[in-house]
């Protein structure tokens, strides 16, 4: 579009990251956190600190940062402090391929969806070691509960995918967006989002996404009445505020691979993709589907009690897997029929 | 024995040994994991010290004695009056009806009896701490499962209750309201019928709870099988109340051994379930706290007229003598066995909490199961620390 540098663009990307994270994972917190659970749970969240608490979000950050950064004595210093940068870090790699436009993404690639999935379950790899460094055994169970619930929930989220990708013929983010642009069905002429024909991988998908989030009811590793928060329990102030971010930050980043995946992304149906107005109201088009998505999730947050570990298992195993494979093997046959 | 199954016989022993050998090369070290003393889970000062192999508990061993007040040995440098204050605070959700045995006791040796409204109002206070003492609990089941919504719903629709025995008492969680021949007071205008709307509300409470999480597939795979406990083990351990009668026990001292307040005057059903897991405890409280509500209602119907205070004397002197009463207290059977010398307080006072007993078959039950159903286990067995510690 406008020609820049490297350098220059590279900085622009950086910094619309580095400032989208913080701003997403905000919105979620305040909209989803604060307000929708306190309301469900009649309440009404914060109310004091700007209108309708909508500061609390920047009170609370500042408490954060005021905080002593304790770690305990036994700790595996390095480790210690390195872990809630990995698990931030994955959210990071992650936000680099979510489209918002025709022309608004930070890189394409090829293997988009590939790329995504395997990043995401970096995370694990952070956990592990907080879980680990925290020398706190509620830590340790946490932290391993969550590389195994992680590596489980893992599978059945690649497989929910492979629907779409067979469907798209693309693995690329942007190809998928473009591909549902260019879907029609029902006699319907074209940007049919692909949740009509991949329902069971959506609800897989979100499932899967669910406990790889680590949100009720598959919120084992953090467990605040068994393990009392599990693996971050050692981890204060910032720290703290790290994998608090990272937590919110990935669940805004799978609500918006899920409304690429499923819910055509930026793009509106019956309308030509390639339109240069589509920079300008792809973002909140997108925004739009993924706080519905996000609300989906944390609805189901504050709703439902929690499984226990092997039952977890279990249906990721028995139930999650087996009907993802059947819903492939069913796109395949039905995409190589018509 | 034939060739054949002398060579499968054979091959069962090498499986055996291979296994063994295995096992062996993989054993790793028992971790000793504290659950408490401060714990969400313990909801006071009560610790766990559990056993783990992995996430498999082999032994768990409750340590009491973090939160001891000692009450029984305050009561004895206090007059019968000022000893009511002390007791409400054994089991700080449901104060009323820790009251009621100890002022029972006391009037047994003094051969006084409340007038009937007082007795009828006493059973109503009564009802309506265990209603505020359980539905406590409906809500916190949830939230030790995970789920966060019904804690909040129990803290709003207990307030209610609580409201009520506030505008009757004084005291919103210590009413310290009765008297040794009576009450303090009769009910204030308006209370009758405000208390009926209150039982209402706390009816599509239960409903509430009832669709949150007795139909939650979810709460059923965490708490169905979870902590089973036979009708035997459970009559051997000494439990009482809701947790005896989730065993199948169809026992209630409010009926088999009423010491004299309503509940032989009105119709009530005593509920039980066959299961003895989690789950029925459960459940029978949730059944409790709606039959309480009936209960309350048609106390409120039959409502005597009349005093609410006997003759007693100015300075209570409580004649030399030893009684035992015990009733069917939210937690289970709670009973005070007073010694009097004839002075103005008790000689000695021993006090039989329910929680004591229900959290002394946490060893028995805790074995072989995961450290996330020592939290249901826990959290269905409903103790508090107050009434374990005293």
């Amino acid at each position: 579009m406008i020609g820049l540098v490297y350098w220059q663009e590279t900085a622009i990307k950086l910094a619309v990251i580095l400032g989208v994270i913080p701003v997403t994972s905000l919105i979620l917190v305040y909209l989803f956190l604060f307000k929708m659970m306190a309301f469900m749970q009649s309440r009404l969240g914060p109310m004091i600190t700007g209108p309708h608490g909508t500061l609390q979000l920047i009170a609370e950050a500042i408490k954060f940062l005021q905080k002593e950064d304790i770690h305990p004595d036994n700790a595996d210093k390095h480790v210690f402090a390195l872990a809630p940068i990995v698990v931030l870090m994955s959210t990071f790699l992650l936000y680099v391929i979510l489209p918002a436009g025709p022309d608004l993404i930070v890189e394409d690639l090829d293997v988009g969806i590939f790329y995504a999935l395997a990043v995401s379950s970096l995370s694990a790899l952070g956990v592990l070691m907080a879980g680990w460094a925290s020398a706190n055994k509620y830590a340790l169970l946490g932290g391993l509960r969550a590389a195994g619930q992680l590596i489980a929930y893992e599978l059945p989220l690649v497989l929910a995918t492979m629907g779409v990708i067979i469907q798209a013929e693309t693995m690329s983010l942007q190809g998928i967006v473009h591909a549902q642009a260019n879907f029609s069905i029902f006699g319907l002429d074209s940007g049919m989002p692909f949740i009509f024909t991949q329902i069971v991988g959506f609800a897989i998908f979100m499932i899967a996404a669910q406990a790889e989030l680590t949100q009720t009811p598959f919120d084992m590793p953090v467990a605040e009445t068994e393990l009392v928060g599990g693996f971050h329990i050692e981890y204060t102030g910032f720290r703290f505020l790290l994998f608090f971010m990272a937590e919110f930050g990935t669940a805004f980043a799978f609500a918006a691979i899920a409304s690429v995946l499923f819910l055509g992304g930026w793009s509106l149906p019956f309308v030509d993709p390639n339109e240069n107005w589509l920079n300008f109201v792809g973002p909140g088009v997108m925004l739009f589907k993924i706080l519905i998505l996000a609300a989906i999730i944390f609805w189901v947050r504050f709703t439902v009690p929690r499984l226990r570990e092997d039952q977890l298992q279990k249906f990721a195993w028995k139930v999650l897997i087996p009907v993802s494979l059947v819903n492939i093997a069913v796109t395949g046959l039905i995409k190589v029929a018509v | 024995m034939t060739a054949t199954s002398e060579h499968s016989q054979a091959a069962y022993v090498a499986t055996q040994a291979a296994d063994a050998r295995i096992n062996v090369e993989l054993q790793t070290g028992d971790m000793t994991l504290n659950i408490g003393p401060q714990h969400p889970a313990t909801h006071g000062t009560l610790r766990i010290a559990a056993q783990l192999d992995g996430e498999l508990v082999i032994r768990a061993e409750p340590i009491m004695g973090y939160m001891h007040r000692g009450y029984e040995k305050l009561a004895e440098v206090r007059t019968y009056p000022q000893v009511t204050t002390l007791i409400n605070r054994i089991d700080w959700l449901g104060s009323f009806a820790n009251e009621v045995p100890f002022i029972l006791a006391a009037e047994r040796l003094m051969e006084v009896e409340a007038p009937p409204r007082a007795q009828w109002i006493r059973t109503i206070l009564f009802e309506l701490s265990r209603i505020a003492n359980v539905s406590l609990f409906l809500g916190d089941m949830g939230v030790q499962l995970g789920a966060l919504t019904p804690v909040f719903f129990a803290f709003r629709d207990r307030e209610r209750v609580l409201n009520q025995i506030e505008s009757l008492t004084g005291g919103r969680f210590h009413p310290n309201f009765d008297r040794i021949g009576g009450l303090k007071d009769d009910i204030p205008r308006g209370w009758i019928q405000e208390t009926r709307d209150v039982m209402v509300k706390m009816r599509e409470f239960c409903d509430e709870m009832e669709d949150l999480l007795v139909g939650n597939q979810i709460f059923g795979a965490r708490c169905r099988g979870v902590g089973v406990i036979p009708r035997e083990v459970a009559l051997g351990y000494g439990m009482s109340g809701a947790n005896l009668r989730a065993s199948g026990v169809d026992w209630d001292l409010r009926r088999d051994a009423n010491p004299g307040l309503a509940w032989d005057q009105i119709d009530w059903k005593v509920w039980t379930h066959p299961d003895g897991d989690s789950f029925a405890r459960y459940w029978v409280r949730l059944q409790e706290t709606r039959e309480a509500t009936h209960m309350v209602e048609k106390l409120l119907d039959g409502l005597p007229s009349g005093p609410v205070m006997a003759k007693v004397p100015r300075i209570i002197k409580v004649p030399e003598g030893e009684a035992y009463v015990s009733t069917e207290n939210p937690l289970g059977e709670m009973g005070y066995y007073i010694v009097s010398k004839g002075d103005l307080g008790p000689f000695r006072v021993k006090i039989r909490t329910p929680s004591f007993n229900n959290i002394s078959i946490v060893p028995w039950v805790c074995k072989g199961v995961y450290v996330p159903d020592v939290i249901t286990i826990l959290a269905s067995l409903y103790f508090i620390l107050g009434d374990i510690d005293r």
